[in-house]
């Protein structure tokens, strides 16, 4: 299976660098996956799961909003956060909901907040999927 | 005449103060691959984003209505200085360096009848502008507290400077910092960033890759610009942390150095007074001797 060039980096560090079969990224207009000879695309990217698939081996990473880009030479991620699932912290990673929703209670209502909300959604489902993996 | 005992005291002092200054120098040093590491992990981010903004934007250029982070607000009159400078000092020229660049700037543009404002990061330079700039000065940031540098700092300076922006306190906006090209040389630098300045895509075989948008362009646009100024910051900020030591470890090795004269020049006045004295009280002793 052909095999292409994947950059995931975050302002802190040069997360992951290498040829990869396949990548699964979170979209903000949908989960898409990016395959060897993907069309250019420039997609932004909602806080999620995004999984690096490498023959037999899956490692998922926790991104938390950003950029994807797919050229020539591959795809590039510019990820806001980047943490990979063994990683984190889910006591933090929880308490950091809490606070959102504590800050959303007082929120103005209007478009600011919608996104809030929005963002806090996507944060509760990569909880609930981090949450479901652990179980089996 | 100092007695031999204060001249001891003295030694003693400034043999204190070497190993201090000494101790400065290695905790630099350590301090220093760190911050230079960071700031190496950094590039392939800002680089990676400088490529994607200067793609998007050169396919969004032309359209009416673009973002005034990009574009500009049209005028050139108002301008920022965003001076970001170290927490500390003790750092030889590194903190005055990054100053005297944005007051010859400042002004450089007032003599063209601009108007300047500043907003400072980091004490030291907040301190030195207060002095000349105090009512043109309208904000500062102080990352004292602030132990490991992380992008939400750059982030809370970023959206401070947005929300002056949005509020037309300003048109341009430069950032000052110090770029650190080794440990003996650090280049104070000065940088547009609103209206953000798009370098001419390398090829043209580069810009002519079509890519397709999701959402359209110009709501990633008004969404990654913002974020661009954050990234640009940051990439300052730690360019900034890394320049600071590597100035002050040079620093405190020429002081190291310098004490390390110092003590050799007062031990050798030590030794010639104490000598003096010894002959003195010898010839007292002979020439007591000779009298009886």
């Amino acid at each position: 299976m052909a095999t292409f060039h994947f950059d995931l980096v975050s302002p802190e560090k040069l997360a992951f660098s290498g040829e990869v079969d396949q990548v699964d990224v979170p979209g903000i207009e949908g989960d898409f996956g990016v395959l060897a000879g993907h069309a250019p695309v420039v997609a932004v990217i909602r806080p999620g799961i995004l999984t690096i698939i490498t023959g037999t081996t899956r490692q998922k990473v926790i991104v938390l909003g950003g950029l994807a880009e797919v050229s020539e030479s591959g795809l590039t991620v510019l990820a806001d956060v980047a943490t990979s699932v063994e990683e984190l912290d889910r006591a933090a990673f929880s308490s950091q909901i809490e606070e959102m929703e504590e800050k959303l209670k007082n929120g103005e209502p209007g478009h600011e907040l919608d996104r809030e909300i929005e963002r806090l959604d996507h944060f509760k489902s990569i909880q609930t999927q981090l949450n479901s993996t652990a179980m089996h | 005449m100092a007695s031999l005992k204060d001249m001891r005291v003295r030694i003693a002092s400034t043999k204190a103060t070497q190993k201090i200054t000494k101790a400065m120098q290695m905790v630099a040093a350590s301090k220093l691959r760190r911050a230079q590491s960071a700031a190496e992990a950094a590039r392939p981010y800002a680089e990676k984003m400088d490529a994607v903004i200067s793609n998007i934007a050169s396919a969004a250029a032309g359209s009416p209505g673009g973002s005034p982070l990009l574009v500009g607000t049209g005028k050139n009159q108002v301008h920022l200085l965003l001076v970001c400078t170290g927490e500390r000092g003790l750092s030889g020229a590194f903190n005055s360096a990054i100053v005297r660049l944005a007051r010859e700037r400042a002004y450089a543009l007032m003599n063209q009848g601009k108007d300047v404002k500043f907003f400072c990061v980091g004490r030291k330079g907040y301190e030195q502008l207060r002095r000349t700039f105090e009512k043109q000065i309208i904000g500062n940031v102080e990352l004292r507290s602030v132990r490991q540098l992380g992008f939400v700092n750059a982030e809370d300076i970023a959206k401070k400077v947005l929300a002056l922006f949005a509020a037309g306190e300003f048109d341009v906006c430069t950032l000052f910092y110090s770029r650190f090209q080794s440990v003996i040389s650090q280049v104070p630098t000065a940088q547009q960033v609103i209206p953000l300045e798009i370098p001419a895509p390398a090829t043209a075989a580069a810009a002519k890759t079509s890519y397709e948008y999701e959402p359209e362009e110009d709501e990633i646009l008004s969404g990654l610009l913002p974020r661009n100024l954050a990234v640009q910051i940051f990439r300052a900020l730690l360019e900034n942390n890394a320049s600071f030591y590597g100035a002050q470890m040079t620093a405190m090795d020429n002081a190291t150095r310098n004490a390390g004269e110092m003590i050799r020049k007062q031990t050798l006045i030590y030794n010639r007074t104490r000598q003096a004295m010894i002959t003195k009280e010898l010839i007292e002793i002979i020439s007591g001797a000779e009298a009886v």
